[in-house]
């Protein structure tokens, strides 16, 4: 006969404001197997965990119902601390009072009576649980590391620091990201390239690190501790283990185009390396702008390459690798304005820029080697307007987040313009200025002291006429509106997830929120860790922010990653699917309806009769199954279970709300 | 005079009239877009962001006698923009609506354009001209308001002295006056 | 060629000749057969709906449901850019909310399903078998004259309601008037307000509109403002001179309807499109470009102009600059 024991959380207030925990305990008294029950105000808390642990030995329970928060929030919590008592930790069942009760509804009789109900469904299951026990399994001592900006960077020396090897897949020809594009860095000022660049040197000759550029991720197959990742290599044309770097074949090649290092303000060859710093120092050859490769004409680099590097021939390349975990930092990309904001011209006025255009103005490396000029005529601009929230805080016609760089960096603009254009005024139109950053709002006052005007509102429409910028605003603080005539607009405009996010998320088959940015698992508990094991992130692909929160997260993943990586093997859950194979007609119908490719089809010898046969079955890879279930639900003959989750006890948890 | 935020009376009007428009008043956060783009802004009282805020606050009362409401032009350029796509048109056409039912207008002479225009149609079915710039220079005394158009108009052939008109000009004032009857607006 | 239902509007009636004989010139050339729903009345215009929400709906729903009875199955195509507005916004409020169709029905006492689709002339104008009819009727081109082609506003916004999916920057008449070979500037007041409802009862208010459109039109180099409403053209005709007295400027900006550039460049004289009827004086622009065009013309013998441009022009009151 089982002895259960019922314990009813108040979380705070959180569930018993609503539910009345007392007589949902007093309930649970009488349901059957039940030998005890009562109620307590933290049963997450350290007294609330000795509460049960003292009721388990007092009562000699041997299965333990939770009515509490979700099982997502301290399933784990309560697991751990069975393991120190008589109880199996998976003799464990979760009542969820709070989310799935006590906050979605406000009738304090009815929820009451649901959560007698939730609680009474999983004392039915708790019933028939059996114990389950972890297994082990080793653990490829290796990191994945997707996108070589900052954070990317920094997630994968911290990680080969740790002595681990880590490789950095980067899809672009050098590492670097969006940080090596900037001029300066807010609050401090420092030079942005200054304190990059020595980083990604580091990266490139870290002995742990393997760099990838110009390389995707083409799929990734396994679970955490042994994960399978194809690298693509894209074709770079040019063999860069002859390659030397010397640059020769840049400066001969005839075609021109958009550079998009520059932003568009300047032009490039077709074979590039896309800035001087670049890492790896050595070019690839854009094959939609090679006359070679597009029309069978040109080949001077292939002529004049000392080394014989170029390869016209060259072919995409897969790789298959193994790693134990993987760390997601694909960043961000500013939103096209152009297409949301036809009032702002829509890009039709040369002298309208985003944000990062100016970073490359302004930056001595840019186009124009760092003198702020209009891009139209290269004249220095004297009235200068900056808005904000271009895209952003924005649900019509971009996103309704905050991009939370934009009130920094643009008071960096307005002190860079007032710095190095003498005379010069500049105009921030903004709705709130949001500095929450260790020096930050001291930055921002000393932008105003340096003589930018801000103005609170939102600006209607940018047009021009002859050679002035009309910019038409309100002053919300005068209810007036306002005109300003500019030599330039610089517009604050919205970050969002890098392209093809959607792919990566697809193939690491981890989660998007709905702004495609990439979910965390808790968003203060667990920040950069995603819903599947071994997988992290960090840096801008989890949601907009500045180089400091980028830093710290990509240390923290790292630190994450090491957590698994020191231990040579690990535990495995044990709530995967088990095929009971004397009924499995072996359809198949299973095989491929499992995500994570975990069932096969096998031979197993039978009887039909007295004869001796050999039948076909599906057998459950117990390294590969992750317990999604899926199989279960497909399974046609039932003889597929989901330990903890078996058909039979879904039943009795039904029959116990129904019958 | 000093405002009682807590005592406001308008409330459950500005709540009825941003249901009718289907706005919801919170959502505005005062960034000025509206105001910014509006061509009439000129000439307002109350910008276009702050009728939604007093709207939101509750005093109907000020938007009511505001002249704002009278002179939007209807454009719809505020709401093109807004990034909350608030219908601040619907909001000013309403309490202009609600305005003229409590005898409320700041704006004597767009009432009294809109006036004759409106009984000009019950007259003939169809707009006329020369009817309504001549009777709107006689009742709102600017005698010589675009008259030094009027040679050129006559001697262009731009206008003619004979008046058009609807056959069926029963019909029109049927319908004209059920409206009025069933309690104006909607 | 399809047939659609007419709905002329009050202005298209009265002051809007030039709208008119232009209309009239391009519909006869090309075989255009429109048909006026009969005994058509106001669409409430800007006055119904400030005074009375059901009364706007009822009196724009009128005409279509007419259009419906007796022109059945026909879309409905008006010159005026109020009168689309007024009767998309019947058809719109009627579809989106059964119980206003009903209550219009029962105020017009008719039936009415809000069925037919409200189009403009720029909308009709875009249609390809009368784009490629007026391209083929083109007999001489406007090239070099720079036009600003303004949409104003209710033809653009709300445009859930016009169904315009770029309301800052509309580019149907840009297309339809380059068929003539006039060419259109990039510029920024394309569908500012023009203040057209209040020029009349807050003149002081709305005469800063007209001025902002004539400035940008000048700023972008244009030598004629395009408009396709009987409105917006007389609202800025009118006043463009009453504007450069008073305001100390020197606009040089004849307005056309887009129809009368069409109508030049398929042929028609200056009695036959109106171009003498203007406020601002508009003839020697046309007059001006026709020359320079036949001219540069004339050198390609391959080429040349069969008729002698404007001949059928009577004499014109007030040359332009003076």
């Amino acid at each position: 006969m089982a002895r259960i024991g019922v314990f009813i959380c108040h979380c705070g207030t959180n569930i018993a404001s609503v539910v009345d925990v007392e007589k949902v305990a007093q309930a649970a008294k009488s349901m059957p197997g039940v030998a005890f029950a009562t109620d307590y105000k933290y049963m997450c808390s350290e007294p609330g965990q000795a509460m049960i642990k003292q009721a388990i030995e007092e009562h000699h329970l041997d299965r333990i119902v939770i009515g509490s928060c979700s099982p997502r929030m301290h399933e784990l919590t309560f697991r751990k601390m069975l393991k120190g008592t008589s109880v199996n930790p998976y003799m464990l069942e979760i009542a969820n009072l709070r989310e799935q009760c006590a906050w979605v509804h406000t009738d304090r009789v009815k929820a009451t009576e649901k959560a007698i109900n939730l609680v009474r469904m999983s004392v039915a299951k708790v019933g028939n649980n059996k114990p389950l026990h972890t297994s082990m399994i080793p653990i490829t001592k290796k990191a994945l590391v997707i996108g070589g900006g900052i954070a990317g960077i920094q997630a994968a020396l911290d990680i080969a620091d740790c002595g681990f090897d880590v490789t950095i897949v980067e899809k672009e020809p050098s590492i670097g990201g969006h940080m090596v594009m900037l001029d300066k860095t807010f609050p401090t000022m420092d030079c942005s390239v200054c304190i990059s660049t020595p980083k990604m040197v580091d990266a490139g000759a870290h002995p742990n690190i393997t760099l990838k550029t110009y390389c995707e991720v083409e799929s990734v197959s396994g679970y955490i501790g042994n994960f399978e990742v194809t690298i693509k290599e894209k074709t770079k044309y040019v063999n860069h283990d002859l390659c030397t770097g010397c640059g020769l074949c840049q400066t001969k090649c005839p075609t021109k185009v958009i550079s998009e290092f520059n932003q568009g303000m300047s032009k490039r060859p077709a074979i590039y390396i896309p800035f001087a710093q670049a890492v790896p120092s050595k070019p690839v050859i854009d094959e939609n702008a090679c006359l070679k490769l597009t029309k069978d004409k040109c080949g001077i680099c292939e002529k004049i390459c000392p080394l014989g590097a170029i390869n016209y021939k060259d072919e995409i390349r897969y790789t298959k690798e193994q790693f134990g975990a993987i760390v997601v930092a694909t960043g961000y990309e500013l939103a096209d304005w152009k297409k949301m904001y036809p009032e702002y011209g829509g890009g039709r006025y040369e002298d309208v820029i985003t944000g990062l255009q100016f970073e490359r103005l302004v930056n001595a490396s840019g186009p124009t080697e760092g003198h702020i000029v209009r891009p139209s005529d290269g004249k220095e601009p004297k009235d200068v307007v900056i808005v904000k929230c271009v895209g952003s805080r924005d649900p019509k016609k971009g996103k309704s987040y905050c991009s939370r760089a934009c009130c920094m960096y643009s008071a960096k603009h307005a002190h860079q313009i007032l710095d190095k254009i003498p005379g010069s005024r500049v105009y921030i139109f903004y709705m709130d200025v949001r500095t929450p950053g260790k020096g930050y709002e001291e930055f921002y006052d000393n932008t105003r002291r340096d003589g930018a005007q801000y103005i609170r509102g939102r600006v209607s429409k940018i047009y021009k006429e002859d050679d002035k910028l009309i910019v038409k605003g309100e002053d919300s603080l005068l209810g007036r509106p306002v005109t300003v005539e500019a030599d330039m607009v610089i517009l604050a405009t919205a970050m969002e997830p890098a392209p093809k996010i959607e792919e990566v998320v697809q193939k690491l088959g981890i989660s998007m929120d709905k702004d495609k940015w990439i979910q965390e698992a808790h968003p203060k508990l667990r920040p950069v860790e995603t819903q599947s094991a071994g997988i992290f992130l960090c840096g801008t692909c989890q949601g907009p922010k500045d180089i400091p929160d980028t830093v710290a997260q990509a240390s923290a993943a790292a630190a994450k990653v090491a957590a698994i990586l020191c231990h040579d093997e690990m535990e495995t859950s044990p709530m995967i699917s088990s095929v009971d194979q004397t009924k499995c007609s072996g359809c198949g119908f299973c095989v491929p309806t499992c995500p994570y490719k975990a069932i096969s089809l096998v031979e197993v010898p039978g009887r039909d009769g007295n004869r001796k046969v050999t039948k076909t079955v599906a057998q459950v890879n117990e390294g590969l199954c992750q317990g999604c279930g899926c199989c279960n639900a497909a399974c046609r003959t039932g003889c597929i279970d989901l330990k903890g989750f078996t058909n039979d006890q879904i039943l009795k948890e039904v029959d116990a709300l129904c019958l | 005079m000093e405002k009682i935020l807590n005592r406001e009376e308008g409330r459950f009007l500005a709540d009825r009239i941003a249901k009718e428009a289907d706005v919801k008043l919170y959502e505005c956060y005062q960034c000025g877009k509206c105001s910014a783009g509006c061509p009439m802004a000129g000439s307002f009282d109350l910008m276009p962001r702050q009728i939604v805020h007093l709207m939101h606050l509750g005093d109907m009362d000020s938007v009511m006698k505001s002249k704002s409401i009278w002179l939007c032009a209807s454009c719809h350029t505020c709401v093109e923009r807004c990034p909350h796509d608030i219908d601040i048109p619907t909001l000013m056409e309403k309490s202009r609506m609600e305005a003229q039912k409590r005898g409320i207008c700041a704006v004597r002479n767009v009432k009294l354009f809109n006036d004759i225009f409106t009984e000009t149609i019950r007259g003939f079915g169809k707009s006329q001209e020369v009817i309504l710039e001549g009777a709107y220079n006689v009742t709102s005394g600017r005698l010589l308001q675009d008259m030094a158009n009027v040679p050129a108009m006559l001697q262009k052939e731009i206008v003619r002295p004979e008046l058009n008109s609807v056959k069926d000009r029963d019909h029109i004032r049927d319908i004209m006056n059920k409206c009025e009857k069933g309690g104006a607006v909607r | 060629m399809k047939s659609y239902a007419y709905f002329p509007g009050c202005s298209m009636d009265s002051t809007a000749v030039t709208y008119k004989k232009s209309f009239e010139y391009i519909a006869e050339k090309i075989g255009l057969g429109l048909k006026e729903i009969p005994d058509w009345s106001c669409c409430g215009s800007t006055a119904a709906h400030t005074k009375n929400e059901m009364m706007a709906l009822s009196l724009a729903a009128r005409n279509i449901a007419i259009a419906e009875e007796k022109l059945p199955g026909l879309d409905i195509v008006t010159p005026c850019a109020a009168c689309f507005s007024r009767l998309r916004y019947a058809n719109w409020a009627a579809r989106k909310d059964e119980t206003i169709r009903k209550e219009i029905q029962s105020v017009i006492a008719m039936e009415y399903q809000a069925k037919p689709e409200i189009l403009n002339f720029l909308d009709l104008f875009s249609e390809p078998e009368i784009r490629e009819k007026i391209t083929s009727g083109v007999k001489r081109s406007l090239k070099g004259m720079k036009v600003a082609c303004y949409y104003g506003c209710l033809m653009s916004r709300p445009r859930e309601v016009t169904g315009e999916t770029d309301p800052e920057n509309p580019m149907k008449m840009d297309e339809i008037i380059s068929l003539t070979g006039a060419e259109p500037v990039v510029w920024d007041y394309k569908t500012e307000c023009c203040g057209a409802s209040h020029q009349v009862d807050a003149p002081e208010a709305a005469r800063d509109l007209i001025d902002r459109i004539f400035r940008n039109a000048k700023a972008n180099h244009a030598d004629a403002i395009v408009t396709a409403c009987p409105l917006c053209n007389m609202n800025l005709d009118m006043r463009e001179a009453e504007i450069n007295k008073n305001f100390g400027r020197k606009y040089n900006i004849p307005v056309f309807q887009f129809t009368e550039l069409i109508a030049v460049a398929m042929g028609a004289g200056a009695a036959e499109c109106g171009i003498h009827q203007h406020f601002f004086p508009a003839f020697d622009l046309i007059n001006e470009t026709l020359k320079q065009n036949r001219e540069a013309e004339e050198k390609l013998p391959a080429a040349p102009l069969t008729e002698d441009p404007l001949k059928s022009g009577p004499v014109i009151i007030g040359k332009a600059g003076k």
